[in-house]
């Protein structure tokens, strides 16, 4: 037995008891012929965390995947993993676990013959092998599968066999394509937990990419949005939530309202706006740090923030009568869409006791702390 | 009339024309054949009817025949395994060539536009005595006189690989693009090198097109009478051959009937060994 057996008296060994690795991108660059799939993009992951590469499809998400995982060649730019160069060292020696969002697990081999594969190569020894097979399928909450072939097992099943034996190699980095998009809503959300809860057992550096906010807000210790081939913005979950760094951000992630506005002042602490139909709004200056003087700027406003109610709302928050034009009843909240002057803005509240009716009147409000001012 | 009932008669109704076109074209003539072959050659050249065993006793007991099935099965599988050998690789280069797919398989069915008859006697134009070959030998000074390089049995091989290349390769073609290209690369990321990963993901998926490649490849060749008719010399004849000179150079009808049943059933067998293991259908995939 070489590695040190963690408290469950598993053969994976458990965070801190490995050597957490880093990745590293500086300037890499993929382009398909003329088409730039990836612009110059440099990123560094800290080691055992979670870094989720999210954005829409064709956004260079999984390209950046590919390139860590030796599958494509950056065109430019270079790859660190553990400080060590890789982009020379082929897709084999690299040490990596990758998930793929339809399994790929071998149809003609058993589950257990899946998940012993990659030791194969590593030369251990059968009874060895066997050990960790077994304790990988504990691991993934499987352990009466062994004999059976992938076609038997659902969907779930599968990735869970999949994710198995990328782990049983105890891989450097762990590399997830939309591991979670082929299954249904229900499964997608337990097997989201159970993902992180090996990945947190494990400790493994992982990079997961998706198109699923929800996954991404859920998941990751670190957010990456990226838009046709660029980083977009990236941070913590709730800073990238909270603090949307640019539009497309701000559109992406959860429902937003953008008006067109115009910064009249700014100092050391606020950002004064003049917006049509909302008037003067004066906001705190680290919600718009990159608004550098006056002129046209953009106001984002989280749908789920814009409060609306029936009676008047309380002090230090900005109001507006405004009217109901549409309802989209959600069971627990309920989208809004409504008329406030010239604007039209939408707005996601939780349900007291029911809807406000379309038609209704309501006063909308917000705080302006909970805006963000983004450059036009 | 049931709802039931109509349903149960519709893929009747739907097969029948070529259920029509088989029996009439396919079964009846078998068994005609079939009964000739109990009917006896008499030496004044009359054919006599009855159940006479006679012709089944030459067939099956004569060493001559024995010795040409037994020749003409070695000719088909060294035929086969050459195309699965060469075959294979250019399958695989074809389902993994993302961009020219379709215009490398127009290329393979290029051929099938020119007769058969006519690609095998292209040979003789480019292996016979003032064949290309030769011409270009003698013109570039090697050989003195031309070569002998036509009318035996590696000419017949050449003929009937040229012939079976494209159903190969059709077939593994079809089996290899079907295989996910992402259990290649996960079997690469856990450490198989791209010759590990061909050897224990690749080609063992792709193994019942290459089955259903060799079983045509093989069924093809060994019942081939055209290719060792104009490619090969007098002692290369393959037992379709001895059907040919027994019926159309003998008329001896009866004989001929029992020997092209024999082949049948040897082919026959062949292919049920090949569908006990792997079942037709792969084998329609591949043709269609």
């Amino acid at each position: 037995m070489t590695g040190p057996r963690g408290k469950a008296g598993t053969t994976l060994p458990l965070r801190k008891a490995r050597d957490l690795s880093t990745v590293k991108l500086t300037d890499i660059e993929k382009r398909f012929g003329d088409y730039v799939a990836v612009h110059r993009m440099s990123l560094e992951m800290p080691e055992g965390g979670f870094v989720t590469l999210l954005g829409p499809s064709g956004c260079g998400k999984t390209t950046t995947l590919r390139m860590i995982a030796g599958l494509l060649d950056p065109t430019a730019g270079e790859i660190q993993i553990d400080g060590k160069r890789v982009n020379d060292v082929p897709i084999h020696k690299r040490n990596l676990g990758l998930v793929f969002q339809n399994y790929a697990l071998f149809p003609h081999k058993t589950v257990a013959d899946n998940i012993a594969f990659g030791l194969k190569y590593r030369g251990v020894g059968k009874s060895e092998t066997a050990q960790k097979v077994k304790d990988a399928l504990e691991l993934v909450q499987l352990p009466h599968v062994a004999e059976r072939y992938p076609r038997e097992l659902s969907g779930g099943q599968q990735q869970r066999i999949a994710l198995a034996r990328s782990i049983v190699i105890e891989p450097d980095v762990l590399l997830l394509d939309e591991p979670l998009s082929a299954l249904d809503a229900n499964l997608r959300e337990d097997m989201r937990v159970e993902l992180k809860r090996i990945q947190e057992r494990i400790g493994v550096t992982t990079v997961f990419v998706t198109h699923d906010q929800s996954e991404a807000l859920a998941m990751s210790d670190q957010i990456v949005v990226m838009s046709a081939g660029r980083v977009e913005q990236m941070g913590a979950p709730q800073d990238v939530y909270n603090t949307p760094g640019s539009e497309f951000v701000a559109r992406f992630l959860g429902a937003s309202n953008i008006v067109e506005a115009r910064c009249t002042a700014r100092d050391e602490t606020s950002i004064v706006l003049e917006a049509p139909d909302l008037g003067r709004i004066v906001i705190p200056a680290d919600r718009g740090p990159q608004v550098n003087g006056t002129g046209p700027v953009k106001l984002v406003l989280r749908a789920e923030k814009l409060a609306l109610s029936e009676d008047k709302p309380s002090d230090g928050v900005i109001s507006h009568s405004a009217r109901v034009e549409t309802v989209d009843y959600q069971g627990q909240a309920a989208r809004y869409f409504i008329r406030l002057g010239e604007l039209q803005l939408q707005a996601i509240n939780m349900i007291d006791t029911h809807p406000h009716g379309e038609g209704s009147e309501v006063s909308a409000s917000f705080r302006p702390s909970d805006c963000t001012v983004l450059p036009a | 009339m049931g709802v039931e009932a109509r349903e149960a008669r519709q893929p009747w109704i739907l097969l029948s024309p070529a259920l029509v076109a088989i029996t009439l074209l396919l079964f009846v003539p078998l068994g005609f054949i079939l009964v000739y072959s109990f009917w006896l050659r008499t030496a004044t050249g009359a054919d006599v009817a009855g159940f006479h065993l006679d012709n089944w006793a030459e067939a099956l007991t004569d060493r001559f025949y024995r010795d040409i099935l037994l020749n003409t099965l070695k000719i088909a599988a060294i035929t086969t395994v050459v195309c699965a050998v060469a075959g294979y690789p250019a399958a695989y280069f074809i389902a993994r060539s993302n961009r020219n797919k379709g215009f490398l398989l127009l290329l393979l069915m290029l051929p099938f536009w020119v007769s058969y008859i006519i690609r095998t006697m292209s040979w003789i134009n480019i292996l016979g005595v003032s064949g290309a070959l030769n011409s270009l030998l003698l013109w570039m000074g090697l050989i003195d006189e031309p070569l002998a390089m036509l009318y035996n049995e590696a000419t017949v091989i050449l003929g009937l690989v040229h012939f079976l290349m494209p159903f190969m390769i059709l077939n593994v073609f079809v089996s290899v693009d079907g295989i996910d290209q992402n259990l290649e690369s996960a079997a690469n990321s856990l450490g198989a090198t791209r010759v590990q990963t061909f050897i224990s993901v690749t080609l063992p998926l792709s193994l019942p097109g290459l089955a259903a490649g060799g079983l045509l490849c093989f069924v093809l060749a060994a019942g081939t009478y055209i290719t060792p008719l104009v490619l090969g010399g007098p002692r290369d004849a393959m037992f379709a051959n001895l059907v040919f000179e027994a019926i159309i150079t003998q008329l001896n009808w009866p004989l001929g009937s029992a020997l092209s049943l024999m082949l049948l059933a040897v082919l026959g067998a062949l292919v049920l060994v090949y569908n006990h293991f792997l079942g037709m259908a792969q084998l329609m995939k591949g043709m269609g």
